[in-house]
């Protein structure tokens, strides 16, 4: 409508506002980063950990009585020691979770995204790279970055075709970061060995989508930031930003368009 | 054929050592454990009959301080609760939000700080998790700085304060049912316990009663008394358990060093060298 003065979301990714039109019309727009960086960084590398060790899978094994004696080679999965991890994205959430990774006995990190970081990247000793090269070096992809017209798509068969075979591909950004079909192709061909998904395209999925019927894709309804103390946070300061917008003074956190 | 077995590679128990088998190889050496723990062995028994014992504990270490972690954050966040939603073909769930307890600043409380409990220390760290920890013995103070954990010498200090209860201990005499009825009321109502040492480090009937009154708020165990649980057993009911079976070593490269720790072992036992990783009986 035509009096609207202030757009407050609850989110740090705004790949859903039409900006262009926002900005416009002189809209103004709050959003909520750094106070959901820990607890989705802190989700990544649970859904990391759970793809790469086949958690869900082998928990029902357990509940179903799929688990009778020890076989050595039963419900293996991956390990992190001496791993190569490739970070698509090394903004907050990236270098959260990269730091979180460190004492997993990661032994490289490699990063891709618009241009390098050299002073976030040092941290970690991270090397900066094309995306293809990242595919191909990759033990563990992880991709945080922001949904932009550049990372549409971004993630498709050319790149899951250049992944090892023993690797796990982790998504904590956007769905449309990912070209799903390709993605389930990959996972059903054995071209990766396992996915971690908290976002897909569309939320949630059709009951009847491929995806959900793999054993190797852990799939999780979006819960990146929902911790009670996060979500709380999030809210409040999505409160203040709207009623400081109407006010006409400067937000906690306003995004600049 | 007995005369000719000078070594064993033990995997997952079998087969049974006991004293008819050693009696029946009298040329047997060495036994090579596929594994770091020793309890389901008679130590005493098979050292009375000349034959050495070796363990795998350099390849386990990372595998299981993984482990750990995985159980702690999946347990955090109702990984596999929201998994399970996520893929059911039902349709009753909507918008429920899965809502979890932040890890960052929560407090871990480590029970067993041998390498595989300061390796999940170092990990726990990066999340900025506090740490406490109970061990036997206190481990050196740069040690602790490092992963800035505090040494906790009463468990029941740890498990009041704690919001995650890790168990990492070995399984002896002194640490079975470490965790009873007793421990599990010291917990924090809303605390979560996590095994990855061995099931009957815990009062299992205990512990059920103690998750299903709200005692304590949730358990992660990758071990549990016996190994597969029974069909109809409680555990698997409850909603607020995550059971992974065993998979503490279950990765490609854990796997393959296991086996070479344990060549490694049995070689040096067959040339009469010393073995890089034999166990004696206490």
């Amino acid at each position: 409508g035509p009096d609207l003065k202030v757009i407050s979301t609850l989110s740090v990714g705004f790949d859903h506002l039409a900006l262009d039109e926002i900005k416009k019309r002189g809209i103004r727009v709050g959003y909520t980063p750094d106070v959901l960086t820990d607890a989705t960084a802190e989700l990544s590398v649970a859904l990391l950990l759970s793809a790469c060790r086949r958690l869900p899978e082998a928990a029902e094994q357990v509940k179903s009585g799929g688990w009778t004696t020890w076989k050595p080679l039963w419900m293996c999965g991956y390990g992190l020691s001496d791993s190569t991890v490739g970070i698509i994205g090394l903004g907050r959430i990236g270098q959260a979770v990269a730091r979180r990774l460190k004492p997993f006995g990661v032994r490289k990190f490699l990063y891709t995204g618009s241009g390098p970081k050299p002073e976030s990247a040092a941290e970690f000793g991270a090397e900066f790279v094309p995306l293809m090269r990242l595919a191909e070096e990759s033990d563990f992809v992880v991709v945080t970055c922001a949904l932009t017209p550049a990372t549409q798509g971004m993630c498709n068969k050319d790149f899951f075709g250049r992944m090892k075979k023993t690797s796990v591909f982790v998504n904590t950004s956007r769905g449309s970061v990912v070209n799903q079909e390709d993605l389930y192709n990959a996972l059903a061909n054995g071209q990766i060995a396992a996915a971690g998904l908290d976002v897909t395209t569309p939320e949630p999925l059709p009951t009847d989508h491929p995806l959900l019927s793999l054993k190797n894709c852990v799939i999780l309804p979006h819960i990146g930031s929902a911790t009670y103390a996060t979500r709380s946070t999030m809210a409040v300061l999505a409160a203040n930003n709207l009623l400081a917008g109407l006010r006409g003074e400067p937000m906690p956190h306003e995004l600049k368009l | 054929v007995g005369k000719k077995v000078q070594a064993i590679y033990l995997w997952w128990h079998k087969p049974v050592i006991d004293k008819e088998l050693l009696q029946s190889l009298p040329n047997l050496k060495v036994i090579a454990n596929s594994g770091v723990g020793m309890d389901h062995l008679d130590l005493k028994l098979v050292a009375s009959f000349g034959v050495k014992m070796a363990n795998a504990p350099h390849a386990v270490s990372s595998s299981t301080a993984d482990t750990g972690m995985a159980l702690l954050l999946a347990s955090a966040r109702r990984l596999v609760e929201a998994h399970n939603i996520s893929i059911s073909p039902s349709m009753e769930y909507c918008e429920a939000d899965i809502l979890g307890v932040k890890v960052a600043g929560a407090t871990l409380g480590i029970i067993g700080m041998g390498s595989i409990g300061y390796k999940i220390a170092l990990r726990a760290k990066a999340f900025e998790m506090n740490i406490l920890y109970h061990n036997r013995t206190r481990r050196k103070v740069q040690e602790e700085q490092a992963v800035g954990a505090t040494y906790c010498k009463k468990i029941d200090s740890l498990l009041q304060q704690a919001d995650f209860v890790m168990l990492v201990v070995s399984l002896t005499p002194q640490t079975h049912k470490l965790i009873g009825k007793r421990e599990l009321e010291l917990m924090k109502p809303t605390a979560t316990l996590i095994n990855i040492s061995r099931g009957a480090v815990v009062d299992q009937e205990a512990l059920v009663a103690a998750l299903q009154t709200g005692v304590i708020q949730a358990a992660a165990l990758d071990v549990t008394s016996p190994e597969p649980l029974p069909r109809d057993h409680p555990l698997l009911k409850l909603k607020n358990v995550i059971l992974t079976p065993h998979l503490g070593i279950k990765t490609d490269k854990a796997t393959y060093m296991i086996t070479e720790e344990a060549v490694e072992n049995i070689l040096a036992a067959l040339s009469g060298l010393p073995l890089p990783s034999e166990v004696l009986p206490s």
